[in-house]
């Protein structure tokens, strides 16, 4: 019998409780992050008679429904955003949980924190809310986002039933070029495999390509994988994970940090390990993309014309593309060159952080914005860093509008919205219909793309701008 | 929650490829209680209404489909966001099963959780069912849990898998917290021992 493991089995196996004979496994969970939206999960659990099991091992912060405007809870409009920002805040201060409020620095977008404060580990069971929280298996974790029914078992148990996932290994080789970054990796990982190809799978990432990326590059990696419709995305732990995680405010000190580290360095998957599904892609061509359609399935790189659905053998595909061409005001044949953007939005959870902002400056500097431009940063320190290295002056000068941390246009429920018909260039991810506000229409980008397309009024190859 | 065995009803066909859970209630009404009186409108909201408030004519708008409790869907019905109010807004609806190909994980959990049965079928047998449901406007269907199987509107058998913990959860009704606490000690011992041994972890 083969008794090698995946990273993905090695973690979890360790954290199961126990297991049922149909297979699903009772996880221990180590971290659980929640934000506003779930603030009526408190009076739901007191009024269940339950009480929270772990509350040091709960950590929330505001993001869904801060306006980027506001540095203080009076700064929300009345009303639900305020209440469910002061919702979430009241309910930590009675039940005793951590919580980063608005005037915290450390406050911000909750996959950005918690990576940021060191509350994410290698090796960690870590849920939350959102299905975003894949972002956090970078660091070489399992994270999965759950509903908020799964979130009142974990608070009252700090357990969570799962079943065993399938393993996938997507393999990446290749040196990126300039100007290509890890969201051009996601948005070709997800092309290749299709929105719902990950559906069922943990994946892994590995090869030359992910090993060569920054831990924060690696974040953008993993956030998008749910977009490939993976709960759970990893990347087994390195040296540039173990400096990422070093000296953070939570992450083990002294001689835990050496306990920590002698698990870390058995946190890889087994040589002839066995995965259910392998994927191999060749990172070598590839471009900055740019998504055209309602999944973040459909994109092309940047000299690429639209496709035309009458060429697409499935059907399914084709009725989805010709829905997606017509609700996007956009014809087939033409030029992702020629799309013009209506306003340019870079920050969310999937390319928020110091490295994000840097790319986006570099494009920004000495020239001006000519579309509406919202550069939101993804945390109170994410912001500091910037100001600290004059980004923030960087994009004022280029005429940009710099904004308090949150999640801002990615979910639009903060008052950051498109109107209809309206187009963006927007580092976020995902371009659903209405996903901006009803009737608006996203396109996924990098963070220099976007600014790119800020400078220009319209898509353009950055690796041409002098 | 309401427990599943079997339920007889109108077939509404959704012809929507990853039909995503910011379709199935969009984010803007993610803040709203439950109790909301105007619940319901949520589901599907910007599929169903202009922006003056008329109705569009989406097909759950049109009787006798409005009627429907059973939803028959494309690939990926529920990626993307892993908001509960998803399920929320079915089961304001009444809608207590959808039929699809393949469904967001996170979504999938959700509906098990709350008394909706999601059954996964071959995509031609989605496709047979959604024609058959728009040939004949009304048509009901049958969803039976205890023999895994769904009877279209043409009579014939489709069988479906299920994992039989879901299976027992929705037959049953179960709530999971109570089940779970039933292995208090069980916790409560693996917690220790696995505090222990990665103190790393829970010491900084």
């Amino acid at each position: 019998m083969n008794t090698s493991k995946t990273l993905f089995q090695k973690i979890f196996d360790r954290h199961v409780v126990l297991e049922r004979d149909s297979g699903d496994a009772l996880l221990y969970i180590d971290r659980h992050l929640i934000h506003d939206l779930h603030h009526r999960a408190f009076a739901t659990l007191k009024a269940n008679g339950q009480t929270i099991r772990r509350p040091e091992l709960l950590f929330g912060t505001p993001d869904h429904s801060v306006p980027t405007t506001a540095r203080t809870l009076v700064d929300i409009p009345q009303g639900e955003m305020r209440d469910t920002v002061s919702g979430l805040e009241s309910a930590a201060k009675e039940m005793g949980f951590n919580h980063f409020d608005l005037t915290d620095d450390r406050h911000g977008i909750v996959h950005v924190v918690g990576p940021e404060q060191g509350i994410t580990l290698p090796g960690l069971v870590l849920v939350c809310g959102d299905s975003h929280t894949s972002t956090h298996g970078a660091l070489g974790c399992i994270a999965f986002g759950i509903g908020a029914t799964e979130i009142q078992h974990v608070l009252a148990t700090q357990t969570l039933w799962q079943r065993r996932p399938r393993n996938m290994r997507i393999n990446i080789d290749g040196a990126l070029g300039p100007g290509v970054t890890a969201k051009d990796l996601a948005l070709l990982t997800i092309a290749e495999i299709s929105a719902a190809g990950g559906a069922g799978f943990a994946i892994e990432y590995t090869g030359s390509t992910i090993r060569a990326l920054s831990v924060e590059g690696r974040m953008t990696l993993c956030n998008m994988t749910i977009e490939a419709g993976a709960k759970s995305g990893i990347i087994a732990p390195d040296e540039k994970t173990i400096a990422y995680v070093k000296d953070r405010p939570f992450s083990p000190k002294g001689h835990r940090w050496n306990e920590a580290l002698t698990y870390w360095k058995t946190l890889s998957s087994d040589t002839d390990a066995s995965f259910d599904h392998e994927v191999l892609i060749d990172a070598t061509a590839l471009e900055p993309r740019v998504t055209w359609g309602n999944s973040p399935q459909y994109s092309g790189s940047i000299g690429d014309t639209l496709p035309n659905p009458a060429n697409e053998p499935n059907s399914i595909k084709r009725s989805e593309m010709e829905a997606a061409l017509t609700y996007m005001g956009l014809q087939a044949g033409m030029a992702i060159s020629d799309i013009k953007v209506d306003k340019v939005f870079i920050g969310s959870c999937t390319n928020s952080r110091i490295e994000d902002l840097r790319a986006a400056a570099a494009i920004a500097k000495g020239r001006q914005a000519v579309v509406p431009t919202l550069v939101v940063p993804g945390s109170g320190l994410v912001k500091k860093q910037a100001e600290a290295e004059g980004l923030d002056q960087i994009f004022k000068t280029a005429g940009m509008e710099w904004r308090e941390p949150g999640c801002s246009m990615c979910v639009a429920i903060n008052g950051d919205t498109l109107a209809p018909e309206e187009r963006s260039a927007s580092t976020s991810n995902r371009n659903f219909r209405g996903r901006q506000g009803k009737g608006s229409r996203t396109h996924l980008v990098s963070p220099a793309m976007a600014a790119g397309a800020a400078i220009m009024g319209h898509f353009t190859d950055i690796r041409s701008l002098n | 929650m309401q427990p599943f065995s079997s339920v007889t009803a109108i077939g509404v066909p959704i012809d929507i490829p990853n039909c995503d859970t910011d379709q199935i209630i969009p984010a803007r009404f993610l803040r709203r209680a439950k109790d909301d009186p105007k619940y319901a409108t949520f589901l599907l909201h910007d599929l169903r209404f202009n922006s003056d408030g008329s109705e569009t004519d989406f097909i759950y708008n049109r009787a006798p489909y409005c009627d429907g409790q059973i939803v028959v869907a494309d690939i990926n019905w529920g990626c993307g966001s892993s908001r509960e109010t998803a399920v929320d807004a079915l089961v304001a609806n009444h809608i207590r099963a959808v039929v699809a190909p393949s469904f967001g994980d996170i979504h999938y959990n959700n509906c098990i959780r709350n008394g909706v049965l999601p059954v996964r079928l071959p995509t031609t047998s989605c496709n047979q069912l959604r024609e058959q449901l728009h040939a004949a406007p009304g048509a009901q269907m049958t969803i039976d849990l205890e023999t895994q199987s769904v009877t279209g509107p043409d009579q014939a058998l489709y069988p479906f898998a299920i994992d039989v913990f879901d299976r027992m959860r929705l037959l049953e009704g179960l709530d999971d917290i109570s089940l779970t606490q039933q292995h208090e000690k069980t916790i409560e011992s693996f917690e220790a021992i696995y505090r222990d041994q990665n103190a790393w972890a829970f010491d900084s």
